[in-house]
């Protein structure tokens, strides 16, 4: 049975040994779910990711990490994995800070591929998206050698 | 916060330390002509795309903002930490596997609210590798 191209680049995405993204790893990330609507990143609360050691409140600059790399993996789910991508742009507003020891999650959708550029939004937080730590817009560009870009642009449009 | 307060302000250089995660990125600063220069030796913890390889987006970002709030502090000369606001970034060219440096220009200082530019370069300080503008909320230093 024929699966449509995004079906098939999640099905890559999850059961591939992703090269490692070091930074990522460093940080402790978790990639959670990865659906064509969104994708959930996990973050544990660690010292290495505090910014005040006064309160142990985590870095700005942790959200900023994790929206990113979630943001990535956004794209990914809709652009196929042979064509490389780099970040364009990356807007991160700040609500409020993580209340120390808490576990941080992010959730980004891709919501719009054109044949150069993957729109994206996410936003982070604890326990209450409703209540969240931070909210993102990126835009992503997609290299050029993309033969099977509009292809992907049509499907996104149909689905 | 005391322990990078001094006579002459605020230490920057020891506030790299002091900042778990800016110690944890490698981060470095210095004064250079009365400004802040951040700067983050490569080291394969900071690296996003393992075939290039490239700097992290995240790291990248991470350190604008660290820059930032480096230079804010120096500049009000107080220890209370800003409050990131928000923070637009410019991804310009691929972080190579060398020494980032970074600076930060105060656009606007305003009473609550300081409006800032951050710059981060490599082997060139005319080209940028990311460039982001931010706003930050400032508390009044304690007497």
């Amino acid at each position: 049975m024929a699966t449509s191209p995004i079906e098939e680049n999640i099905a890559k995405l999850r059961s591939l040994e992703m090269k490692s993204v070091p930074f990522a790893d460093a940080l402790g990330t978790q990639t959670l779910k990865v659906t064509k609507d969104y994708v959930l990143v996990k973050l544990p609360y660690a010292e290495h990711l505090v910014g005040n050691p006064e309160t142990g409140v985590v870095h700005g600059g942790v959200m900023t990490a994790m929206l990113d790399n979630t943001c990535g993996i956004a794209v990914r789910t809709a652009v196929p994995l042979e064509i490389p991508i780099a970040t364009l742009d990356l807007r991160i507003d700040y609500m409020r800070a993580a209340a120390p020891g808490e576990t941080i999650f992010a959730r980004a959708s891709c919501y719009k591929v054109t044949r150069q550029i993957a729109f994206v939004r996410g936003v982070s937080f604890t326990d209450d998206e409703g209540d969240p730590i931070a909210h993102c817009t990126a835009t992503f560009m997609l290299a050029s050698n993309n033969r099977g870009q509009s292809e992907y642009a049509k499907q996104e449009g149909q689905s | 916060m005391k322990q990078i307060s001094t006579e002459n302000g605020v230490d920057v250089s020891a506030l790299m330390d002091y900042i778990p995660y800016a110690k944890f990125m490698g981060c470095q600063a210095e004064i250079k002509d009365g400004m802040v220069l951040t700067s983050l030796p490569f080291i394969n913890q900071n690296v996003g795309n393992t075939s290039l390889p490239a700097l992290h987006g995240g790291a990248i970002g991470s350190f604008l903002e660290i820059t930032a709030v480096a230079q804010l502090l120096y500049t009000n000369g107080s220890a209370a930490l800003p409050k990131t606001v928000s923070l637009t970034i410019d991804y310009l060219s691929s972080g190579k596997p060398e020494t980032l440096y970074g600076r930060c220009l105060l656009t606007k200082k305003g009473r609550r609210v300081t409006t800032v530019r951050v710059e981060t370069w490599q082997s060139d300080p005319n080209r940028l590798t990311a460039s982001a503008h931010g706003n930050f909320l400032l508390k009044s230093a304690p007497k």
